[in-house]
């Protein structure tokens, strides 16, 4: 059997130059808000924003993660607070013990003379760094373990997800003497390397830092979705049953997908926390965790750019509109979930792939795109292995 | 011991009925359409704050008409809540028919805004929703008479839209100008409101030590009338009927000539006229804010999920004893029974408080999942999915 694989080849180097390409935009941009938006947004006078920026792009790296199960793998997660909580207050403990020797201030409150056990370990901050991605996944994927075995899903899981975090914020809201209950733990007067946690410095290094680990989550979950993996996910999302009718164990990949995404969500809290100043158990919120199932919504569920676009959008809508007319806000964030789910269900990105092309090219006078089988037929891959299953 | 073990039993079959008159609605409209209704706790609230409303347009009519107000009250949240989900059933969800996750998403867009709605809702509120209501869709009728609706239905909307919520917001804002305060000032605010039983409700029989409040058995009675309802109205009525086969099978049902639609909306205003009702029975325990619809949302749904969609026994079963659980953990009533293993006791211990004993229970319902995915009384069918 002789076969032409120069045409196979040419189309992969055509595939790994397109990815050259994508990949240098993305890192141009990433270096555009990195060193570009402090400048720009201090030049406009608006400097409290730049931190703003920082905060909605650790929120961009929450919403990754939620993309990852709800746009790939159609598990509506209504519980990543918890895990964005437990991110946060894993860092936010190794920094209340930071300076060697003494105990958070709080525990004195309620008369707490030795350190609990578990705060021990967050002593050593690579035990910290680790726990804070390693927590979260671990108990998303007992968790997942658990409901995925049981072929629990749809909003069925959506609810159990739910009640799991009013199950966490129970037990962080009313365990003073553990983690401070309500209040919660401050970082911005602990010290972090000698130098409070508060000021530009620290300040300006978070937010270095959270650019390169969303440019980080971002790659990561662009390989895990645009290979084997993410051809899966999809398919356990458009028919599950059929997907193990083909002989695969969704479960397995369920709770993979589910503990990256809780570890996304964990480093997100984490650095939300320090950026923000104080990690509280607000954050197990019901109406948090929804929040950002609505910024991948608005940003085009199934796509990785729309999550990072859609969480920075929804929350400078919020922090401007609710600065300006707090009850609106409400009105405005009901009408979103509203809108979003019936008149724009593929969000904005979703939008500009399907009706946004039809209509540009409408408006330059050009015939609207059809979908058919000539497109695929043109595919030398696809040809190719017509070829070779035929024989 | 027994005595108080007793006191444990009763005052969580108290909470359970509580819940499972919450629950009630939401497991028939889950059960029939797969949906969750996530703005279910914010109809239970427009419940409880049409009961104060009722109650202060009762409280003119002086003492003895006061009493029965709790009667008026009950029908009058059925009515209310009953209406708004049928608007919200035509308005929203009968588009997101087979998307339950999208619906789920939806249905919390509409509790925000109803959250908001009690909080601003003013004279110039209702009147400028009722001019927009009236210039919109009235047009929109007008515009379907046409004969060539087709063309012009899109600019009509894009039109219209702007066009009746500025006259709406120019009427609104007139008459805030010629009330002046009269007429901006919110009806209920933002602070709690406090509906106060009747007398007749406030006393309580005496039970040896234990106190046993009339309030408590009002509802207790309430949630059985409903059930009782329910069920007669399930089993022996057309309607019932019509409802149980497209629970079980929808496109037979179709094909056999039921009408999902109307059964659809029928089922969701029956659902939430329910929910209305416990609406009106929680506002008697305590007060009343725009948040209190959040307390309940997650218990009953856990009451769904533990108790299955097949049957109302499964609901039933299922509230009871999460509020039995609950009470029992939270108040520490079983530790008495374990006095000789002290591990345990400690461990009880430290759930022995509302908002731990939650912890413990969703443990043992995550257990209990383990067992039986589908509830204690699951939908039986052939199908992959069921």
């Amino acid at each position: 059997m002789i076969t032409d694989y120069s045409a196979v080849k040419s189309s992969s180097t055509m595939r790994r130059r397109s990815l050259l390409i994508e990949g240098a935009i993305v890192v141009a941009i990433a270096l555009l808000i990195l060193f570009g938006a402090p400048i720009l947004l201090t030049a406009i006078g608006q400097e409290f924003r730049i931190n703003m920026l920082g905060r909605f792009m650790t929120l961009a790296i929450a919403a990754l993660g939620v993309d990852l199960i709800w746009g790939y793998t159609g598990m509506l997660s209504l519980g990543h607070g918890i895990f964005f909580s437990l991110g946060g207050y894993a860092l936010a403990m190794f920094l209340q013990l930071q300076p060697e020797g003494e105990l958070p201030e709080f525990f004195t409150l309620y008369g707490v003379t030795e350190l609990p056990w578990f705060w021990q370990p967050f002593h050593s901050l690579p035990f910290t760094l680790a726990a804070l991605v390693c927590i979260p996944a671990l108990i998303a994927a007992l968790l997942g373990y658990l409901v995925f075995r049981n072929r629990i899903r749809g909003v069925y899981f959506s609810i159990l997800t739910q009640a799991s975090l009013i199950v966490f914020f129970n037990f962080f809201n009313s365990q003073q003497k553990l983690i401070n209950g309500t209040n919660g733990l401050k970082t911005d007067t602990t010290k972090i390397f000698g130098v409070y946690a508060g000021s530009d410095q620290v300040q300006s290094v978070f937010y270095a830092l959270t650019v390169i680990l969303l440019l980080l989550a971002y790659m990561l979950c662009r390989w895990l979705t645009s290979g084997r993996i993410g051809k899966l996910l999809v398919a356990i999302r458009d028919d599950e049953s059929r997907v193990r009718f083909s002989g695969y164990d969704p479960t397995g990949f369920k709770v993979l997908v589910f503990a990256v995404s809780a570890g996304l969500a964990g480093i997100a809290g984490a650095l939300y926390t320090v950026q923000s100043g104080i990690i509280s158990p607000k954050t197990m919120d019901i109406a948090f965790s929804i929040e950002m199932v609505i910024w991948v919504a608005v940003g085009g569920r199934a796509s990785l750019v729309g999550a990072i676009l859609g969480a920075l959008t929804v929350n400078f809508a919020k922090s401007i509109l609710s600065e300006q007319f707090p009850e609106i806000w409400l009105f405005f964030q009901g009408a979103l979930f509203l809108v979003v789910v019936t008149v724009l269900p593929g969000g904005f990105v979703g939008w500009l792939r399907t009706e946004g092309q039809d209509l540009f090219r409408s408006l330059i006078g050009r015939p609207r795109r059809v979908m058919t089988y000539p497109s695929l037929a043109e595919d030398p891959e696809v040809e190719y292995e017509r070829q070779n299953l035929r024989n | 011991m027994l005595t108080s073990l007793l006191d444990g039993l009763f005052d969580g079959i108290s909470i359970g009925s509580v819940l499972l008159l919450a629950a009630l609605g939401l497991a028939i409209v889950f059960g029939l359409m797969g949906v969750i209704n996530m703005a279910h706790g914010e109809l239970m609230m427009i419940g409880a704050y049409t009961t104060f409303v009722v109650q202060n347009a009762f409280k003119s009519f002086g003492k003895p008409w006061f009493g029965a107000y709790i009667f008026v009250a009950l029908i009058c949240a059925f009515l209310v809540t009953a209406l708004l989900g049928l608007v919200l059933e035509r308005g929203v969800i009968r588009h997101l028919y087979g998307r339950p996750l999208e619906t789920l998403l939806a249905t919390w867009g509409v509790s925000l805004i109803l959250r908001q709605f009690v909080r601003s809702v003013s004279w110039v509120m209702v009147l400028g929703l009722g001019v927009f209501c009236v210039l919109y869709f009235g047009a929109m009728t007008i515009i379907s008479r046409m004969p060539n609706v087709e063309k012009i239905r899109g600019w009509a909307r894009i039109v219209l839209l702007p066009l009746s919520a500025g006259i709406a917001w120019a009427a609104g804002s007139m008459l805030g100008q010629t009330y002046q305060l009269a007429a901006t000032k919110p009806w209920f605010g933002a602070q709690n409101v406090d509906v106060t039983a009747p007398g007749w409700l406030r006393k309580g029989i005496k039970l040896g030590t234990y106190q046993l409040p009339y309030v408590r058995l009002f509802i207790l009675v309430l949630t059985i009338v409903c059930i009782i309802g329910m069920y007669m109205f399930l089993q022996r009525s057309a309607w019932g009927l019509r409802i149980r086969a497209v629970t079980q099978n929808r496109s037979m049902s179709a094909c056999l000539g039921i009408p999902t639609k109307r059964v659809d909306a029928l089922t969701f205003a029956i659902g939430s006229g329910l929910a209305g009702v416990a609406g009106c029975a929680v506002s008697l325990l305590g007060s009343v804010g725009p948040n209190t619809g959040q307390n309940y949302i997650v218990d009953t749904f856990m009451v769904v999920v533990v108790g299955g969609v097949g049957k109302l026994v499964g609901s039933i079963v299922a509230a009871m004893a999460i509020g039995i659980a609950n009470y029992m953990i939270g108040a520490n009533a079983l530790s008495p029974l374990v006095s000789w293993f002290p591990q345990l006791a400690g461990i009880l211990e430290f759930f022995a408080n509302a908002s731990m004993a939650k912890v413990l229970v969703f443990a043992l319902i995550v257990t209990f999942l383990q067992f039986r995915p589908a509830g204690i009384f699951p939908q039986k069918g052939r199908m992959v999915d069921a």
